[in-house]
C-alpha cells in the first residue's frame, strides 16, 4: 500500500462517501413528516414530571 | 423512504450502530494507514532496543510522571532544531512501548539529553535542582538515590517487549537480570557479553555509588542514551520524505 | 415496551448473582493481593476486598430501602429512581472540589517549586494525572452519570432500568476513581494522557461501563415516548464512543497478573497517533458530547421553552460526532507523524468549528424572547453562559489546530489556558447549572436555598476563570515567541531556563485565578447544602434579584 494509492482512494471515494453521508442527515433532519414528531419530542420535554 | 428514517430514530439498536459506523470512519483512516505505510517509519542506522537498565529507567520516568513536564519530540521548526538538535524520527522511538513524545514543556525537550550533562550533573540535578540551574521550576527527586532498583523481574519486562514486537532475542530475555548488572560495572566478567547484545550501550556506575543499584543508577543511564543511537553522519534526509 | 406501573422490586435471582461475581472477585483480589510483588498493587487489592464485602452486604440490603424511597410516583406515574441521581450529585459536588483543589496546589507548584516538598507523593508529576483525572473523570463522569440517569428516565418516562446495576455502575465508578487515584500517588501508571490507569483498573472500568452501557439501553427500551429525545443521542455517543476509545488506547500485556507494570501493544508514533486519537475525543466525547446532552436537557428545561430548533439539533449531533474523531493529530504538528495525517487531523478540526457553533446558537437561541430571564435567574446565566464559553473554546481550538498557530501555541500554556477555558467555562459552568436545577428538584424543595449565593459564586468563578485563562494567554504566546526569538547576530536569544524564569508573576496570577474558582464552588455546595436541608433564605422573589443586580450594574 502506498501514500499516492490511499490519497487518491481517499480524495474520490472518501469525498463521494462524506458528502452522502452529510446528505443522509440533512434529508432526515428536514424531512417534512419528521416536522411533527421533532415538535412533539421538544415540547414533551417541558411536561411537568 | 420515510418507513426506515422512522425505524433509524425509534430503533436504539439502529441508533447505536449508526453512531458506531460514524466514529470508527476517522480512527481507521488515520490510524490503520500508519502501520502499513511503507515510509511511515524511516530507514535508520544505530537503533536497537533498550538495555534493561535504561528499560528500568525508563519506567521510572515514566513513574515519577516526567513526561507531564518534558517532551520527546523535537519538531522541524528551525528553533527547536537550533536549540535541541536534529528533529526527531519516527524511527527514533519505533521500540517505546509507550510513545513518551509528551505535550507540554514546563522544562526543556529530552530528546537529545543523551551525553549533553555529566553524570554528575544528573545527580546533583536530581537531588536539588536549583543547585546547577538556579531559576528552575523543578521538584526535587532526592528519594531516587536512596532506593534500590527493584529489578529482580526485569526479564518479564523483557519478554514482554519482544512479544508486542521489539526485537529483543531470547538470549537478552534469559540474560536480562544480569545484563542490567553488567551495564553498572566495566569490569564485570559479564561485560564482553553484555557489549556484544547491545553494542552502542554506555557501561559505567551512574550514580556515582558502585555499592548500590539504585533507582538513580537506572534513570541517569536512561537520560544519557536519549536520542544517541541514530547515526546522522549518514541519515539521508531525502530518501525519507513523508 | 414495558410499562412500569407498580413501585420496582429486586428479585432474589438477581441479587445472588451479584453477590456472587462480587464474591468471585474478592477470591482473585485475595490471591493477587498474597502473590503480587508491588505494594500499591497489594493496596489496591485490600481496597477492592473491601469494597467488594460493602457490596454484598449492600445487595441483601437493598430491597426494602428502594421501595420506601419510591412510594411515590410521578405525575404520569412512574416511579422514577430518584435515590441514585442524588447520590450522584453529592459524589459530584465533593469531587468537583477535590480536583480543582489539587489542580490549584499544582499552580501554586509551579510558581514555588518548594511546594513539592522533594516527596514522591508530592511532586508534580504525580499529582497533574491526579488533577486530570479528578476533574475529568470523578467530577465530569458522576456529572454525566448522574445527568444521564436524570436525563434519560425523564423523556422516556420510564424507570431506571435494572435495580441493582445503576448502584453497580455508581459505586464502580467511585471504586475506579479511587484505584486511579491511589495508584498515581503510589507511582501506578501507564503514561498516557486522561488513560494513566494501568490495566486492571482499565479491566475493571470496562465492566463498570459497559454495564452503563445496558442499563442506558435498557431504559430506552422501556420507554413511554415514540421518539428518543436528542439529548439521549449525545448521551448515547458518549457512551460507546468512550467505550471504543477507551478499549483501543488502553490495549497493553501486563507482565504477569500480579504485577501492575503493563506495555503498550502500539509503539512510538502508532502509539502517538493512537493516544491522541483517544485524548482528543475524551474531549469530544466525554467533555463535549456528553455535556452536550445537559445542555439540550437543562437549558430548554430552566428557560421554559423548547429547543430553538430540533432539526438543527440532528445536524448537529451527526455532524459533530463524524467530524471530532479525526481531529486527534492536530495534537502532533511538526512531529514525526508522516504529514498527510496532520493535514488531515488540520483540515477536520477546522471544518469542526461549525457543528460547534451550530450546537451553540441552538442553545443560546433557545432563549429567544426570554432573554430577561437571564435577568431574574442566575442558574439560567450560568448555563447561558456556560454555551458561550463552549463558542469561545470551539472557536479557540480550531485556531490553535492550525499549523502555523500551533507551532507557536504547542508545548506552551496556551494550550493550558484552551482547555481550561473549555474545563471551567464550558463543563464545569453547565455541570453547576445542572446540580443548581437537579438538587430542589431530586429533593423535593422549592427552590434554592439562596439565588443571590448563586450569583456570588457566578461572579466569583468568573473572575477566576477570566484571570486564569488571561495569564494562560499571555505566559504561553510570551513563552512561544521567546522559543522562536533570534539575536542580531542570528543565534538563539533566551535559554530556556529565562523563559521559564518569565513565566512566574502569569503562573502566580493564574493560582490567584484558581482560588476565586474553587471560592466560587465551596459557596455552591454551601447553598446546595442548605437546600438538602429545605432551608431558604427568603430572598426568593426574582424582583430583588434584579434590583440587585442593577445596583450592581450602577456601581453601588
Amino acid at each position: 500500500m502506498t501514500y499516492q494509492e490511499v490519497s487518491s482512494f481517499s480524495q474520490s471515494w472518501g469525498l463521494v462517501f462524506l458528502v452522502t453521508m452529510f446528505v443522509i442527515a440533512v434529508v432526515y433532519a428536514l424531512w417534512p413528516s419528521n416536522k411533527e414528531k421533532f415538535d412533539d419530542a421538544a415540547k414533551s420535554l417541558l411536561d411537568e414530571d | 423512504m420515510k418507513f426506515k428514517h422512522a425505524i433509524f430514530e425509534k430503533n436504539s439498536i439502529i441508533l447505536l450502530v449508526g453512531i458506531l459506523l460514524m466514529v470508527s470512519v476517522g480512527g481507521l483512516v488515520e490510524i490503520v494507514p500508519l502501520f502499513y505505510l511503507e515510509n511511515t517509519i524511516e530507514k535508520v542506522d544505530g537503533m536497537r532496543p533498550y538495555t534493561p537498565l535504561e528499560l528500568a529507567g525508563r519506567n521510572i520516568y515514566i513513574r515519577e510522571g516526567c513526561y507531564n513536564c518534558h517532551s520527546q519530540m523535537i519538531r522541524s521548526t528551525r528553533d527547536e532544531v537550533e536549540r535541541y538538535g536534529h528533529y526527531s524520527l519516527a524511527a527514533e522511538s519505533m521500540y517505546d512501548h509507550p510513545f513518551l513524545w509528551g505535550s507540554k514543556r514546563n522544562g526543556p525537550d529530552l530528546a537529545r539529553v543523551g551525553n549533553k550533562y555529566s553524570d554528575e550533573w544528573h545527580r546533583e540535578h536530581m537531588i536539588k535542582p536549583s543547585s546547577v540551574v538556579p531559576e528552575t521550576i523543578m521538584p526535587g527527586y532526592p528519594f531516587l538515590a536512596e532506593s534500590d532498583l527493584q529489578f529482580s523481574q526485569i526479564d518479564k519486562d523483557i519478554k514482554v517487549n519482544q512479544m508486542i514486537g521489539v526485537p529483543y532475542t531470547d538470549d537478552q530475555v534469559l540474560n536480562a537480570v544480569a545484563d542490567l548488572k553488567a551495564q553498572l560495572d566495566e569490569d564485570s566478567d559479564d561485560y564482553d557479553a553484555f557489549i556484544e547484545r547491545y553494542p552502542s550501550a554506555q557501561v559505567r556506575d551512574f550514580d556515582g555509588n558502585p555499592s548500590e543499584i539504585t533507582e538513580l543508577d537506572a534513570l541517569i543511564a536512561y537520560l544519557q542514551m536519549l536520542g544517541t543511537l541514530v547515526d546522522f553522519s549518514i541519515y539521508n534526509e531525502n530518501e525519507n520524505n513523508r | 415496551m414495558t410499562f412500569q406501573n407498580d413501585p420496582p422490586v429486586v428479585s432474589r435471582l438477581t441479587q445472588s448473582l451479584t453477590a456472587s461475581c462480587l464474591a468471585l472477585g474478592i477470591i482473585f483480589a485475595i490471591l493477587i493481593a498474597a502473590k503480587t510483588s508491588s505494594g500499591a498493587m497489594q493496596f489496591h487489592a485490600f481496597i477492592i476486598i473491601a469494597a467488594f464485602l460493602a457490596g454484598i452486604i449492600a445487595i441483601f440490603n437493598l430491597g426494602g430501602r428502594i421501595n420506601d424511597d419510591n412510594a411515590k410516583a410521578s405525575p404520569s406515574g412512574v416511579y422514577y429512581n430518584n435515590t441514585i441521581v442524588k447520590y450522584g450529585v453529592i459524589a459530584s459536588a465533593f469531587w468537583g472540589i477535590a480536583g480543582f483543589l489539587v489542580g490549584d496546589i499544582l499552580a501554586w507548584q509551579l510558581a514555588f517549586p518548594v511546594l513539592n516538598f522533594d516527596l514522591p507523593w508530592t511532586n508534580f508529576g504525580r499529582l497533574r494525572p491526579l488533577h486530570t483525572s479528578a476533574v475529568i473523570f470523578a467530577f465530569g463522569g458522576n456529572v454525566l452519570i448522574a445527568t444521564s440517569f436524570y436525563v434519560v428516565q425523564r423523556t422516556c418516562k420510564a424507570r431506571l432500568a435494572g435495580e441493582i446495576a445503576p448502584w453497580f455502575i455508581f459505586w464502580g465508578y467511585q471504586l475506579f476513581i479511587v484505584l486511579a487515584a491511589t495508584g498515581y500517588l503510589l507511582g501506578v501508571t501507564q503514561s498516557k494522557e486522561y488513560a494513566e490507569p494501568e490495566w486492571y483498573v482499565d479491566l475493571w472500568l470496562t465492566i463498570v461501563w459497559v454495564t452503563y452501557l445496558f442499563v442506558f439501553l435498557g431504559t430506552l427500551w422501556r420507554r413511554r415516548e415514540p421518539h428518543i429525545y436528542v439529548a439521549n443521542w449525545f448521551y448515547l455517543a458518549f457512551i460507546v464512543t468512550v467505550a471504543m476509545l477507551h478499549l483501543v488506547n488502553n490495549a497493553t500485556v501486563p507482565i504477569s497478573f500480579v504485577e501492575p507494570k503493563s506495555y503498550t501493544i502500539f509503539a512510538g508514533v502508532q502509539d502517538a497517533l493512537t493516544q491522541w486519537w483517544y485524548a482528543h475525543n475524551a474531549v469530544g466525547f466525554f467533555l463535549t458530547a456528553g455535556f452536550l446532552a445537559i445542555m439540550y436537557y437543562f437549558v430548554p428545561k430552566r428557560a421554559e421553552r423548547p429547543i430553538y430548533s430540533y432539526r438543527l439539533s440532528i445536524v448537529h449531533f451527526w455532524s459533530l460526532i463524524f467530524l471530532y474523531i479525526w481531529a486527534g493529530p492536530h495534537h502532533l504538528h511538526y512531529t514525526a507523524l508522516p504529514d498527510w495525517a496532520q493535514t488531515l487531523g488540520m483540515t477536520f478540526s477546522v471544518m469542526l468549528w461549525m457543528p460547534s457553533w451550530g450546537g451553540m446558537i441552538n442553545g443560546l437561541m433557545t432563549l429567544s424572547g426570554a432573554w430577561d430571564k437571564l435577568r431574574t435567574d442566575p442558574v439560567l446565566k450560568m448555563l447561558v453562559v456556560s454555551v458561550a464559553f463552549y463558542g469561545m473554546s470551539t472557536f479557540e481550538g480550531p485556531l490553535m489546530s492550525i499549523k502555523a498557530v500551533n507551532g507557536l501555541s504547542h508545548y506552551t500554556d496556551w494550550t493550558v489556558g484552551h482547555v481550561h477555558s473549555g474545563a471551567l467555562g464550558w463543563v464545569a459552568y453547565v455541570s453547576f447549572g445542572a446540580l443548581y436545577c437537579l438538587t430542589p428538584w431530586l429533593w423535593d424543595r422549592k427552590g434554592l436555598y439562596s439565588l443571590k449565593l448563586v450569583n456570588m459564586h457566578f461572579w466569583i468563578s468568573t473572575v477566576g476563570i477570566l484571570l486564569y485563562i488571561c495569564a494562560m494567554w499571555v505566559s504561553g504566546i510570551m513563552q512561544g515567541l521567546m522559543w522562536r526569538a533570534y539575536t542580531e547576530l542570528g543565534f538563539l536569544e533566551y535559554s530556556f531556563v529565562e523563559t521559564v524564569a518569565a513565566m512566574q508573576p502569569y503562573y502566580i496570577i493564574r493560582a490567584v485565578g484558581g482560588l476565586l474558582f474553587i471560592a466560587g464552588s465551596l459557596v455552591m455546595i454551601y447553598n446546595l447544602w442548605r437546600t438538602i436541608l429545605g432551608h431558604s433564605a427568603n430572598e426568593a422573589t426574582p424582583e430583588n434579584i434584579d434590583n440587585a443586580i442593577a445596583a450592581q450594574a450602577l456601581g453601588e
